[in-house]
């Protein structure tokens, strides 16, 4: 990691801080479970866990999307249930599961997102991302027509219309070769760097979290089972690498020679 | 229900920006598809053919003795009736239609996460019903004046009030649809395509409101295009501008738009809670 992880300066309010979140979908379903954590501005964050271990409800919340059951979502010091609109102008989210218009050309969707959240000289803006993110040859064909990769390219594009402090990725480098992939992932660093932003992302990807994170939050059954910078989950767990972390962790294999034992996930 | 929960301070500022990059999100796709434009002169085409044609025979029998006086004087609104009945329901799909776009496409998580306000929302999908509805609606009208001799905008300014009571009816109905397809994902589309229908026995389109039996008469009375169809009737028929209508109906509307804004909200509200923004599917 070549970026130190930045710490909550005091009188800084965290970009993001999630207070005893809980969400209980009907049938009673519990999603997310009394999770608090809070992310240092500047700073990214990996949410890794299983499939259904809460991740993607999380950032529904974060986002606004969800409303929580019970506890507090606070984005950039702004509560997320009172009065989001205070604060999404200041943020972006990128995720496969959510799509672009089809029948709108690249140019237009981004155009149209970039009026949306107010992004001056919405011209040269996307031209810029488009020559950051390589895909100004495709600016005039229709959404979708694009590859995997490229809508993924696309949708990063969108997320970084308004220069974000706080980006939201889901899985940003699914469905890209490893070239892309690595190049994405240097535009993210970069993107952080320069801006200051903070990222939080879910991802399956161990060796982008490991490359891109200060911190990784491990989710189990929409509770936090790890928290700890990759070297120090790695170190804790006696393994070789992020991969073989998750793994002891979703399938509950040993506990983490130091971790509280409500931390640790049962047998 | 807290409307302070539902309807923050933040979320009732207003940018006419906002609006005009949704609309010409709208225009876009539009434009993309000359199906889509194909689909909005279509159907009301086929409609104003079909009456006009049956108008044209009920005129021939009442000439002929067929039919009495009265029945030949009201067989004679039948194409008027259809025209409005067109606003209506056209001012409704084109609101819903433009809003199912967004669940088509997979792009509500997009929209509902951006700055857009959802009363910025509200507003361009009214501009787009009355983009769409002029495009399909003044070429009929001309047409039924070629056709059929019937001048609609002969009406003047009865039909800006007849006009103006429609589409604001034809927007509530639309809100309304456009979150429960919100709340209840794609399961929900149909409503869009069938709900006005339910509409058209009650609100007195093609014959008086005498007609229905009295229970139905006073569920008839709470319906603003009922006033419409009352009020057209009385125009072609009586020539006469029944004011007193068109302002009982234009009540009622300002009534039934803001139930139908806040059923939206709340709707929103209720997506947020089930989780659903970010499952558009069935």
């Amino acid at each position: 990691m070549d970026v130190a992880a930045p710490q909550n300066q005091p009188g800084t309010t965290p970009a993001i801080e999630l207070a005893h979140l809980r969400k209980v979908f009907g049938g009673g379903v519990v999603a997310v479970d009394d999770l608090s954590f809070a992310v240092a501005r500047g700073s990214v964050t990996g949410l890794l866990g299983g499939n259904g271990a809460g991740k993607t409800t999380t950032i529904g919340m974060i986002m606004g999307l969800i409303l929580p059951t019970s506890g507090s979502v606070r984005v950039l010091g702004v509560n997320m249930q009172a009065d989001r609109y205070r604060v999404l102008d200041k943020m972006n989210f990128e995720s496969p599961y959510v799509d672009m218009p089809h029948r709108l050309t690249v140019r237009q969707n981004l155009t149209v997102f970039a009026e949306l959240y107010a992004v001056a000289n919405v011209e040269e803006r996307i031209a810029r991302l488009a020559q950051d993110l390589a895909f100004e040859d495709l600016l005039d064909r229709p959404a979708g027509q694009l590859s995997a990769g490229q809508k993924t390219r696309v949708a990063l594009a969108k997320a970084l219309l308004n220069e974000p402090a706080v980006l939201l990725l889901d899985e940003p480098t699914a469905s890209l070769d490893p070239d892309t992939a690595d190049w994405v992932r240097t535009h993210l660093e970069n993107y952080r760097r320069g801006r200051e932003a903070t990222i939080l992302l879910a991802s399956h990807n161990m060796n982008e979290v490991e490359r891109l994170c200060d911190r990784v939050i491990m989710l189990k059954e929409g509770k936090i089972v790890g928290d700890d910078s990759p070297a120090g989950l790695i170190e804790r767990f006696g393994r070789k690498n992020l991969e073989e972390v998750f793994l002891d962790l979703a399938r509950g294999r040993r506990k983490p020679a130091d971790a509280p034992s409500h931390d640790a996930p049962s047998h | 229900m807290n409307m302070r929960a539902v309807l923050p301070p933040s979320a009732m500022s207003f940018s006419a920006g906002r609006v005009a990059a949704m609309v010409k999100r709208y225009l876009y796709l539009l434009r993309s598809s000359w199906p889509r434009i194909f689909d909005l002169i279509y159907w009301p085409l086929v409609q104003m053919l079909t009456w006009g044609f049956l108008q044209t025979y009920l005129a021939r029998a009442s000439n002929a003795g067929a039919l009495s006086g009265r029945l030949g004087l009201a067989a004679g609104t039948l194409i008027g009736a259809m025209l409005l009945w067109d606003i209506l329901f056209r001012g409704q799909l084109g609101f819903s239609v433009s809003f199912l776009e967004e669940m088509w496409s997979r792009n509500t998580a997009n929209l509902l996460m951006s700055p857009l306000r959802p009363a910025e929302l509200v507003m361009a999908l009214m501009t787009m019903s009355l983009v769409r509805l002029a495009i399909g609606f003044v070429p009929v009208t001309l047409l039924a004046i070629l056709f059929f001799g019937f001048n609609l905008w002969g009406l003047g300014v009865a039909l800006g009030f007849f006009f103006v009571n429609l589409i604001l009816t034809s927007w509530s109905i639309g809100l309304l649809c456009s979150g429960l397809v919100l709340r209840y994902g794609l399961a929900a589309e149909s409503l869009v395509w069938t709900f006005m229908f339910l509409m058209q026995p009650l609100a007195c389109v093609f014959y008086p409101l005498s007609v229905l039996p009295w229970p139905l008469q006073i569920v008839s009375q709470l319906l603003p295009p009922t006033y419409v169809f009352e009020g057209l009737r009385a125009l072609l028929i009586r020539h006469e501008l029944r004011l007193d209508l068109m302002g009982e109906a234009f009540v009622l509307n300002i009534v039934f738009f803001a139930a139908a804004f806040c059923g939206f909200l709340l709707l929103l509200r209720s997506a947020r809670r089930a989780g659903t923004l970010l499952q558009t599917g069935e």
